[in-house]
């Protein structure tokens, strides 16, 4: 292309280069400097590894804290669903009304199972349970109501869920009165909730510093090229063509330090699995921590490409077009 | 090919490099451009590169007034234009074949292409023989052929040189004006800025004089051998 020659950009295009030779050039030239920019990575070994240490040690906490939070919600997901409903029968309430109850309320969808507990028994229980045996004897009458617990399904067994079942089984004749033990399950929502906000502003905050650092590292690759810069603007080039490789080199910046992270949040994860294990075996219960899912390694590794690709974008449009020769 | 109306640069500062300068040069024809240092010849031909931007007048490629052009254009415009320095510009941790073949790689030709210039533009200024040399194992007047050979490869209408013969003794300095007169029988048109007298007065081309940012002369040699005493002075 000539803007001040007519002819001669005709006779160039049409004798040398073809469109269909430009468009393959184009490709080969991408290609070309892509692996340019990481040889260039590869020359400076020093200094490349320490920016791609800070940006995938960057990455690295913020996925450590999401894996720890994605777990800990698996866990207590379990605990939702031992989330169970005990309703207080009244007193006046025939034995007969209360087998039918237990069967009306069998049937709801919501329910998963019921479990009758007549007063007696209860009674009996907390005779032993409580160490009050002797003194219940003087009781003329057993001060306990009939019981019945309501295991809600899985579905309805969310804090919300289990708490519109609870309104609705109060409303039954036969009930009294009904308890929901949900709260401690909602603070323990409520601090999964906070863990996971703090999670995405730590990570926020880190992914800025990895912008600023790349953006930093690439300008000073740009101010260490100046003088090849000068020499490119002077015989032709573009500020797209003079870019190129500087943006590849942020693009290699961020995969190499999205694996960089993967490798450390599978150590940090080896490495806590034990401690895990002896707290989990406390509570007697089987756990196994899940690592980061082929579609979570994608996102970490897309992300951390991203934000290299970002720092070193804000740096080149800055800076290569502020060498100029003069 | 360059024409010049009324151009006027007067620096941020207040510093008038050039004033009022007209001339003409057109296609196919070779020129010389002297005066002493300061008198404005680098920012003439900075004008014609678009390095930098006249504060008045108009300069004119091929009948194309620079003033249109956009910044983001400039590098397609200085693709028309081959430039040599007195300065070289190499890049010295790259290999002749390297440095000469930049204008192409820019331009987007294919491998075999590059080579096949590369290999033409070093021969006709004889240093095909150096080409996996890197510049800095080079003496001065070689690395100035390289320069040439890198603003000729991808065969532009227009040579600008910045004393190009700055370094070099008297003979050297003829083999390169003489590589110059090649390109310009060829068709290529010529501008060479130079305080070297002494080899302008042994050809016989135009010659535009600077004085303090003003045309003093515009003519073939023999026209001003008085005012090159005034020069001189």
């Amino acid at each position: 292309m000539s803007l001040l020659f007519k002819e001669r950009s005709q006779g160039a295009e049409k004798i040398s280069v073809s469109m269909l030779q430009k468009v393959i050039m184009f490709f080969v030239d991408h290609v070309r400097q892509a692996l340019g920019s990481l040889g260039e990575l590869w020359r400076t070994p020093a200094a490349s590894i320490m920016t791609i240490g800070v940006l995938g040690l960057s990455i690295t906490l913020p996925t450590t804290l999401y894996v720890l939070v994605k777990n800990t919600e698996q866990v207590s997901s379990g605990w939702e669903q031992a989330a169970e409903i005990s309703l207080f029968l009244r007193k006046d309430v025939a034995s007969a009304d209360v087998q039918q109850l237990v069967k009306r309320v069998g049937l709801w969808p919501e329910v998963e199972s019921l479990v009758h507990i007549p007063a007696d028994k209860a009674l009996d229980e907390f005779k032993q349970l409580s160490g009050f045996g002797d003194a219940l004897q003087y009781l003329d009458r057993n001060p306990l109501p009939d019981v019945v617990l309501v295991i809600p399904t899985p579905k309805h067994a969310g804090p919300t869920a289990a708490e519109k079942l609870l309104t609705k089984l109060r409303k039954e004749r036969e009930v009294e009165t009904g308890k929901l033990d949900i709260e401690w399950l909602s603070r323990l929502h409520g601090l999964l909730n906070l863990a996971r906000e703090l999670v995405l502003l730590i990570a926020l905050l880190l992914f800025l510093a990895v912008v600023l650092i790349i953006g930093n590292t690439i300008r000073l690759n740009i101010l260490n090229k100046r003088s090849e810069i000068l020499v490119m603007k002077l015989v032709g080039a573009t500020d797209a063509f003079i870019q190129r490789p500087f943006l590849y080199t942020g693009f290699w910046y961020g995969l190499l330090g999205g694996i960089i992270a993967w490798f450390a949040v599978m150590i940090l994860l080896w490495w806590m699995e034990g401690s895990i294990a002896a707290l989990t075996a406390l509570y007697q219960k089987e756990f196994v921590l899940s690592g980061l899912g082929m579609e979570e390694l994608m996102t970490m590794l897309g992300l951390s490409v991203v934000l290299g690709l970002a720092g070193s974008m804000i740096s080149v449009h800055r800076h290569v077009k502020e060498i100029e020769p003069s | 090919m360059i024409k010049f109306e009324q151009v006027s640069k007067t620096y941020p500062g207040g510093q008038q490099a050039l004033r009022q300068v007209n001339f003409h040069i057109p296609p196919g024809e070779m020129a010389f451009l002297t005066g002493h240092s300061g008198a404005g010849k680098s920012t003439l031909l900075k004008l014609i590169s678009i390095m930098e931007r006249p504060t008045v007048g108009r300069v004119m490629i091929n009948g194309h007034d620079l003033m249109q052009i956009k910044s983001r254009q400039i590098p397609y415009i200085r693709r028309d234009i081959g430039m040599i320095f007195q300065s070289h510009q190499l890049l010295m941790d790259k290999s002749v074949f390297d440095n000469v073949a930049l204008p192409l790689i820019i331009e987007g030709y294919s491998r075999r292409e590059i080579t096949r210039r590369v290999h033409a533009a070093l021969d006709m200024v004889g240093l095909l023989d150096k080409v996996k040399n890197f510049p800095p194992t080079l003496s001065g007047g070689e690395q100035q052929r390289v320069g040439i050979a890198r603003a000729v490869v991808n065969k532009p209408p227009l040579l600008l040189a910045d004393e190009p013969t700055g370094n070099l003794d008297p003979k050297l300095s003829m083999e390169i004006i003489q590589l110059f007169e090649n390109f310009n029988q060829a068709g290529v048109s010529v501008l060479i800025a130079t305080h070297d007298l002494g080899l302008i007065a042994r050809m016989r081309y135009r010659t535009l004089t600077l004085k303090n940012g003003q045309m003093i002369t515009d003519g073939l040699v023999e026209d001003w051998h008085e005012e090159d005493h005034e020069l001189t002075v």
